[in-house]
């Protein structure tokens, strides 16, 4: 099919329409003062920017929760994942068979129900309300991305290497680190990254296990948005969205890395 | 493995205590007998039935958008061709965007007196805020679902257009040299080739929609309000008579995305079978 002038403008009419969204993101959180008719700020200014600075804004504490709760919960979703991954490639078990169903479920089903029967436990073992609690309850949505993810990894995987290096001697540890380790980071730094925005978009497993003790920037995102107060509703939403954007510049630039095997699994 | 075991412990372990509990086995709270009260109490709430209509509603117009604009764009992709390079780019532009945030941008752009306003008294077409269009906060969740489709589309389209670009044969052609119309090409070659992919992405969008609970609560009314909002206010209540009520509605949740995402695969694996695998 060619590409006719009409097509084209077709083509880029669709992406204006759907990056409208974004005109307002970005133009609110550098409002001093924004009165009804105008089509721009009235008055520009850094006030909601001095105000998420401020200590009273809590924006230091929530950053750092969620930068941490990421963090933790890829890394050992990774650590997990690894075998299970691993397990479901090279046992050349169909994708899209009844092995992966099983582990798609839980990113498919809402946690709600799940992260409901998990609280009263979690609140006898001291686990509610605690960052612990809120990791191990984002562990439920993220592992089943970085299983299928790592498994497409494995989908490309010539164990034969393995083979080779164990001819020549080398033990468990030695294979992993010199042979399987360096063919698979690229994809095992993807899915990581993948893990990290999961566990950075979450709000009700947050709000739930975390019972408004562990504080996100999501849950300050909807304090925010109820106080009414657009500029800094918009100028938390950029700080959520810069880290996302970062991670997802790098996952990409990883998955393209030459020489190395990327995600071949689809991402949903 | 230590991730099927870590899976099997939280979320199959979670759902069991969740089942227990609504079934009213209470330990804590003196209750041992099981029985089906709860379920009975809940399906018999005033809120329940216009819950379950808004959910099903806004997840299905969600859906349906979803995959109407998802095909168009792919369409326009395959179209305008712009390269596999601006492909990704555009592919990947919302895809961090977490919904909480995707929320916040519907309501600075469609909200009373978002930017779409602004720009209509701009143009003179209204004076007040309270005069534009009401897309947020509104009875038919129409907000909410332009959230989703924002979202959804561009996964749909890239799942559709990757679809479309595995098929070596260039049936399209080969259809418009047998004669075949715009429309007959579209529905008898382009829409069969994309099924697989549909049906993937559709399971997905409804099963997440259907649970979702972040984007009603920022976009949508109090009442009519989602099963996943009314079932964590039940939870949260002060009441604590209303937490069976509430494991109550995200089983019910549960047990529809369950059985949306069984049919999907289903209808995947028979369709795969049918053709022989070929149009995957």
């Amino acid at each position: 099919m060619s590409a006719t002038p009409w097509r084209r403008a077709a083509f880029w009419v669709g992406i204006a329409v759907w990056a409208l969204p974004f005109a307002p993101l970005f133009l609110w959180p550098f409002a001093g003062s924004w009165l009804f008719p105008a089509p721009l700020p009235t008055v520009w200014g850094d006030r909601a920017w001095s105000y998420l600075l401020s200590p009273g804004a809590r924006v230091g504490p929530a950053l750092l929760n969620s930068l941490s709760l990421a963090s933790a919960v890829s890394i050992v979703a990774v650590l997990l994942g690894l075998p299970a991954g691993r397990t479901l490639a090279l046992a050349r078990l169909r994708a899209g068979g009844l092995a992966y169903w099983i582990f798609l479920l839980p990113a498919i089903v809402p946690a709600q129900a799940a992260a409901f029967g998990l609280h009263a436990t979690f609140l006898r073992l001291g686990l509610a309300d605690q960052w612990l609690g809120v990791a191990l309850a984002h562990l439920v949505p993220v592992l089943p991305y970085v299983v299928i993810t790592l498994a497409g990894v494995f989908a490309n995987y010539d164990v034969s290497y393995e083979q080779q290096a164990q001819t020549l001697g080398a033990g468990g540890w030695m294979r992993f680190r010199w042979v399987t380790l360096p063919l698979i980071l690229p994809g095992l730094a993807v899915a990581g990254l993948y893990a990290f925005l999961i566990s950075w978009s979450q709000v009700l497993l947050t709000l739930l296990i975390g019972g408004g003790a562990v504080t996100t920037l999501p849950m300050l995102l909807l304090a925010f948005v109820n106080s009414g107060d657009h500029a800094l509703a918009a100028a938390l939403a950029l700080v959520l969205l810069g880290p996302a954007f970062l991670v997802l510049g790098l996952a990409t630039r990883l998955a393209r890395a030459p020489g190395a095997l990327g995600p071949g699994g689809r991402i949903a | 493995m230590p991730a099927l075991l870590t899976l099997v412990v939280l979320f199959g372990g979670g759902l069991a205590l969740a089942l227990a509990q609504s079934l009213g086995y209470w330990p804590a709270l003196g209750r041992e007998t099981l029985s089906l009260d709860v379920y009975r109490l809940v399906l018999s709430e005033p809120e329940f039935w216009p819950a379950l209509g808004f959910t099903l509603w806004t997840a299905g117009l969600a859906t349906v958008g979803s995959l109407i604009l998802g095909v168009a764009g792919a369409l326009l992709l395959r179209a305008a061709a712009p390269g596999l390079g601006l492909t990704s780019w555009f592919a990947q532009l919302n895809l961090p965007v977490p919904h909480s945030v995707g929320a916040v941008m519907i309501l600075l752009l469609l909200g009373q007196s978002g930017w779409l306003a602004r720009l209509a008294a701009a143009f003179g077409w209204i004076e007040r805020p309270v005069e534009f269009l009401i897309l947020t906060h509104d009875p038919w969740g129409l907000g909410i679902v332009v959230e989703y489709v924002w979202k959804s589309a561009v996964f749909v389209a890239v799942s559709a257009w990757a679809a479309l670009a595995a098929v070596d044969a260039d049936y399209d052609s080969v259809a418009r040299t047998l004669g075949a119309s715009g429309w007959r090409r579209f529905t008898s070659v382009t829409l069969p080739l994309l099924r697989p992919a549909l049906i993937g992405a559709g399971t997905l969008v409804f099963a997440y929609t259907f649970g979702s609970f972040e984007v009603p609560l920022l976009l949508g009314q109090r009442y009519p309000s989602t099963l996943a909002v009314l079932a964590y206010r039940d939870y949260v209540a002060i009441d604590l008579d209303r937490r069976p009520a509430a494991l109550a509605l995200s089983l019910l949740i549960t047990a529809v995305t369950g059985a949306v995402a069984l049919a999907g695969w289903v209808a995947q694996r028979r369709l795969a079978s049918e053709t022989g695998e070929t149009s995957r």
